[in-house]
């Protein structure tokens, strides 16, 4: 089902936690709302699910205006992030229970919880407690007790946080897979680059409380519009040099490094600039030679990653195969791809 | 509930011996061990004036059981009041503060902080300083002289401290838990009965032993608000025992004592554990 937030707006008291929000979920799409702690993706949650209400502003479930509606009465599954199961009962207990609030009968529950467990496979824990269960598997039940009420739209606040790197990576993909089985639309809010890129159809990406770009994990990352969310997005990050405009090109702070860029035409001589660098951009390829000092190496196993040190002072980073005869320390010099370095206003906006 | 209750076979730990505490404990316990041994043996016993040993054994002090005393109610009926009145006393304060705590801890009411306030400010004064104007209410309303009044007022003296420890024990649940109970459909009273309250189980079964204990051993108020025969509780009828100069009989006082005490200290033997809940890790408040 489609979701639509429509000028939405929230506040506590005096603070403003969002303003204008407007924002699009398209029917049986996984959207992710990424953004660091703080800029308001978890209030944005609260609110679709209707824990919070809207200071002002309209939410839309398909044609439906839910602005107004409580929780109950709104049909949203929801996993926290703690996954908040019910400790007392058991797992088929905490699936059912959304059903037994319908006051549906025992056995159609029974059936019901069965399916949903096969699906998520957790058919054989049925008779534990959560106290009982890894995490991953408290993960699965949150996930079939938001699913079993086959909501319009289902919500996931951080569902990836308290699990380890392995499950992590495994619950990635068992995530999506249920969302694509399912055909439901979802929302997920993370701070995590990684999850909104490998597991959401758009990324929706949120700084102080602005959604500042909409589109799919792929465009974003070759296409970032400002400068905040080029460094969000990638791992290792994207790494920033300061300098000015000299005739269509960007110019290093001391002059040491000159780089003619088509998107300075235009751009007055002294105008202060950003020079976004990817670490895959800067090393054996590329048309354009910067010297430094390696002053960090790091292996990953399949690839390195070092620190480069420029005479003036910046950081640029670099992955590439691994190679071992560059240490810490090491005058090196590599080679910039001009073509795909970003810039970027004073402003942050991207030129 | 069972996992936890091995006691130690060997008190003492792998550094020093446990004997030379063991002992110094006996020592200085034994004065109250005498004396609850005596308070026993004299109810079963006669012995000579002045003789610590027991000359004969004896039921008479236990007649009290089957022959009701001139001037004196039948004691099966002040038991019967006494397990009324202190089982609508328990009754009354599990629920009033069940959902009271809940309210303060949780809903966002009205006046919540001036509420809060009240109830520690009700926790910390005096019951007693209350008695004559609660005896004038009673008596204007008709209430005294009747268990219904006294169960009402022990209660309401005894709400405070329960809505504050309950608050306190609702603050420890996870907000998260409520959230999904509420995302799930359920409305906000289902929540808190099928969800929350189950989180607290354990306080609520020590502030339900907790009240029956003070139910149980309340004097001062029968006393004064339901003196009379028919409403009489085994407090106030131990205390006319002493009191009947007449006929004064001091086994048979320690007897009904003992009759008295019985019930709390099985209570005591099987619940301990919970009973600590509230001394132990209670208030968070």
């Amino acid at each position: 089902m489609r979701i639509l937030l429509d000028k939405f707006c929230k506040s506590f008291g005096t603070t403003s936690v969002i303003e204008d929000m407007q924002l699009e979920v398209g029917s049986g799409e996984m959207l992710a709302l990424l953004g660091p702690s703080g800029c308001g993706k978890s209030t944005t949650l609260f609110a679709i699910c209707g824990i919070h209400r809207p200071t002002s502003g309209r939410i839309l479930f398909g044609d439906r205006d839910v602005t107004n509606l409580p929780s109950q009465a709104r049909n949203v599954g929801v996993v926290f992030q703690s996954y908040a199961l019910y400790p007392h009962m058991t797992v088929e207990e905490n699936i059912g229970f959304p059903l037994k609030v319908k006051r549906l009968a025992t056995a159609n529950i029974k059936q019901q919880v069965a399916e949903i467990a096969k699906l998520v496979q957790i058919d054989n824990l049925l008779g534990r407690r959560p106290g009982q269960l890894s995490g991953g598997q408290q993960q699965r039940v949150a996930l079939a007790r938001a699913l079993i009420r086959r909501p319009d739209v289902l919500l996931l606040d951080e569902p990836l946080a308290n699990l380890d790197a392995k499950l992590r990576l495994e619950m990635r993909s068992e995530i999506r897979r249920l969302q694509r089985e399912t055909g439901i639309t979802a929302i997920l809010v993370t701070h995590d680059q990684v999850e909104a890129m490998s597991m959401c159809d758009r990324i929706a990406i949120m700084n102080k409380g602005e959604i500042v770009q909409i589109a799919s994990p792929s465009d974003m990352y070759n296409d970032p519009r400002t400068a905040f969310v080029a460094g969000f997005l990638g791992n290792p990050p994207i790494s920033f040099l300061k300098g000015r405009a000299e005739q269509g090109a960007f110019v290093l702070r001391d002059g040491g490094l000159k780089l003619p860029l088509p998107a300075l035409s235009g751009i007055a001589d002294g105008t202060e600039l950003t020079l976004g660098v990817r670490p895959e951009h800067f090393g054996v390829a590329g048309g354009i030679p910067v010297e430094g000092r390696v002053t960090f190496a790091e292996t990953q196993g399949r690839e390195n990653l070092y620190d480069v040190v420029l005479p003036d002072g910046s950081v640029l980073r670099s992955i590439q195969p691994v190679r071992d005869d560059v240490k810490p320390g090491a005058q090196v010099r590599w080679m910039l791809d001009s073509s795909s370095t970003f810039v970027f206003a004073e402003d942050g906006r991207r030129l | 509930m069972a996992e936890k209750t091995a006691v130690p076979t060997n008190p003492a730990s792998a550094n020093f011996s446990g004997l030379p505490v063991i002992g110094l404990l006996t020592l200085l316990s034994l004065p109250l061990a005498v004396m609850y041994a005596y308070l026993f043996i004299d109810t079963i016993s006669n012995s000579q004036g002045g003789s610590l040993v027991p000359s004969e054994f004896t039921l008479e002090h236990w007649r009290f059981l089957w022959e009701t005393r001139p001037g004196k109610p039948n004691i099966w009926l002040v038991t019967l009041n006494t397990v009324i009145f202190t089982c609508c006393i328990t009754a009354v304060t599990l629920t009033v503060s069940s959902m009271a705590g809940y309210v303060l801890s949780r809903l966002n009411v009205p006046a919540r902080g001036f509420f809060l306030a009240g109830v520690m400010v009700l926790h910390a004064f005096p019951s007693v300083t209350l008695i004559i104007a609660i005896f004038i209410v009673l008596q204007y309303l008709g209430l005294y002289n009747s268990l219904i009044g006294v169960i009402l007022v022990k209660a309401a003296i005894d709400l405070p401290l329960g809505i504050w420890l309950m608050k306190g024990f609702y603050d420890t649940v996870p907000w998260e838990i409520e959230m999904a109970g509420v995302v799930d459909g359920a409305s906000r009273f289902t929540v808190w009965r099928r969800l929350v309250l189950p989180q607290i189980k354990p306080a609520v079964m020590a502030l339900g032993l907790f009240s029956f204990l003070s139910g149980w051993s309340e004097f001062i108020l029968p006393q004064v608000l339901a003196p009379g025969a028919r409403v009489q509780v085994l407090s106030v009828y131990l205390a006319g025992l002493i009191a009947d100069d007449n006929n004064f009989d001091f086994g048979t006082f320690k007897a009904v004592g003992v009759f008295y005490v019985v019930p709390v200290l099985i209570l005591y033997a099987f619940f301990q554990k919970h009973l600590m809940n509230i001394y132990g890790g209670g208030t968070k408040g």
